[in-house]
């Protein structure tokens, strides 16, 4: 972006918008939306506590263990999908309707499968995060040309040392994307997870800060959740950085 | 003198055969006739070229060999044994080098014994003697993209030697590589072929690289592919490659294939 002639990083635009927070929480319109300064406040005051630390912990574990099934699961979907044409057949139908369709409403089923504990937000979090994953894997591997696909077996690659030397390496541009994606949309299923089944963790701190019309604390848990996944955005983008130089030249 | 010998299509020898396609037909589904019952011997320890038009299944036929691609009917023996999918016998280079983009030239060189789990410390010195041979000792930390396409395909000629196959499929090795770097590949090749006592078969476009590295040029028709000739150009060797260039031998060779080619242009 530039202004004036001058170069100015993305991340300035937040700035803005924090300003104009700021002015329209100090005036005082809705009592839906406290000034910034008294979140940030807020947001220090609550952190360190205790609550917040657990809450954070058990979000993260469901978070961490549901993201780690999605790509162990989803990148082998997607690469097996972009290498067989029946795989590809069978399965891309499905992928296609679950990665846009209201997951949300298919909670209740794995709830009703799996009963009110962890695993049911676990797989939440899968649900959320699986299908663009795949969808990114197989992409990937699509792309890869078919003279790299046809040296590893002239070369006598095994299944496994195709998938684990070539197309994952290959295919990586595009499965890193698919996971910063799956990851975002992770955090999504964690909390609606944690609403909807049981309320535990961040879920459990919406719930009681909503109920009791704590508007600054939400908004405070609001901004850690933003965060994180402007975080993982971040690091994940930078690794897809990392990688574009030979996305060309597969 | 030496002179080049020209048989007729059905010419066949019988002795120190080491790749032999019998019969070989293609037909790809939608039903496009690639080959057609081709049958040819490629001896062992020379250098054999396939030349013929655009599309006329020389692609094809070098797959096929290599295991990649199945034939329709008929078959494919290497050293007496039947082809039936890639083997370590066969190693092929890519027009498009087929390098893997992540790994430095070391491990690329490597990469096909990495695969048949030689140890990283053998495999590794015998893919530092490769590089050596093929000239590029010193960039075995380098990676491809920042190589030139000449050095890229030494990658992967490399690679193809370091498996110690016997058979080297070449499909149209130089043909993103400039002419200075060719030229230079051609005599490099001559050296490798001299030394390494492999069976090598080779497709181009170039009637002249052809005449200048093949102990036997196969002519090809248009698809489906037959054996039009078979000549033998027995290049004078010692000499100069500039001489070489210039000589009537050469030169015939060169102008026998432009005719027998010519009218398959349109
Ligand atoms: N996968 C495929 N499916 C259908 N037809 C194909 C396929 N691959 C090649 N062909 C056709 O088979 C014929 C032979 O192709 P091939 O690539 O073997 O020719 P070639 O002699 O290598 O050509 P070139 O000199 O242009 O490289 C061509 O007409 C081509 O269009
Ligand atoms: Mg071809």
């Amino acid at each position: 972006m530039e202004v004036f002639g001058r170069k100015i990083p993305m991340s300035a635009s937040l700035i803005v918008w924090a300003v104009l927070w700021e002015i329209v929480g100090q005036l005082d319109l809705v009592s839906l939306i406290p000034p910034l300064s008294n979140v940030v406040m807020r947001l220090a005051e609550i952190v360190p506590t205790e609550t917040f630390i657990d809450a954070l912990a058990l979000t993260a574990r469901s978070f961490a263990a549901g993201t780690g099934i999605a790509i162990l699961a989803g990148v082998p979907i997607g690469v097996l999908m972009g290498r067989s044409e029946i795989a590809d057949r069978l399965l891309l139908p499905w992928v296609n309707v679950f990665v846009s369709a209201p997951l949300t409403a298919l909670v209740p089923i794995i709830m009703a499968l799996f009963g009110f504990g962890e695993t049911t937000i676990i797989l939440t979090v899968v649900l959320f995060a699986l299908w663009i994953i795949i969808l990114d894997a197989r992409a990937g591997t699509r792309s890869i040309s078919n003279s790299l696909v046809e040296m590893a077996q002239s070369y006598g690659a095994s299944y496994w040392q195709a998938f684990s030397k070539v197309y994952v390496w290959a295919a990586l541009p595009e499965i890193l994307a698919g996971i910063r994606l799956g990851m975002v949309r992770a955090i999504k299923g964690v909390i609606i997870g944690q609403l909807i089944v049981s309320v535990v963790g961040f879920g459990y701190l919406f719930e009681i800060y909503q109920s009791n019309f704590l508007m600054e604390h939400l908004w405070a848990l609001l901004l850690v959740l933003f965060a994180l996944a402007f975080l993982i955005d971040g690091v994940f983008g930078y690794m897809e950085k990392r990688v574009e130089y030979y996305a060309a030249s597969r | 003198m030496t002179a080049t010998v020209v048989h007729a299509p059905g010419f066949q020898r019988s002795l120190g055969t080491m790749v032999s396609v019998r019969s070989v037909s293609k037909v790809y589904p939608g039903g496009v006739e690639a080959l057609n019952e081709i049958s040819l011997d490629f001896p062992k320890g020379q250098l054999t070229t396939l030349l013929g038009p655009s599309g006329c299944g020389k692609t094809t036929l070098l797959k096929i060999i290599a295991g990649l691609l199945p034939a329709t009917s008929g078959e494919v023996m290497v050293d007496g044994m039947r082809v039936e999918g890639p083997g370590p016998e066969r190693a092929f280079v890519f027009q498009d080098f087929a390098l893997l983009p992540w790994a430095t030239v070391l491990r690329n060189v490597a990469f096909g014994l990495e695969l048949r789990g030689v140890p990283v410390a053998e495999r590794e010195s015998i893919a530092e003697h490769y590089i050596g041979q093929v000239g590029l000792k010193g960039f075995e930390k380098h990676y491809p993209h920042a190589l030139s396409g000449g050095m890229r395909q030494r990658v992967g000629l490399a690679r193809a030697l370091a498996v110690k196959a016997e058979v080297v499929l070449m499909d149209e090795p130089f043909s993103a590589v400039d002419e200075q770097t060719r030229r230079k590949f051609q005599e490099d090749m001559l050296e490798l072929i001299k030394n390494e006592q492999k069976t090598f078969i080779f497709v181009t476009h170039s009637i002249e690289e052809a005449v200048y590295v093949s102990n036997r040029i196969i002519l090809l028709s248009r698809r489906p592919s037959r054996v039009m000739r078979i000549i033998e150009p027995d290049m004078p060797r010692g000499i100069t490659p500039d001489q070489i260039r210039r000589h009537p031998a050469y030169l015939d060779a060169v102008e026998m294939i432009w005719q027998a080619l010519k009218q398959y242009l349109d």
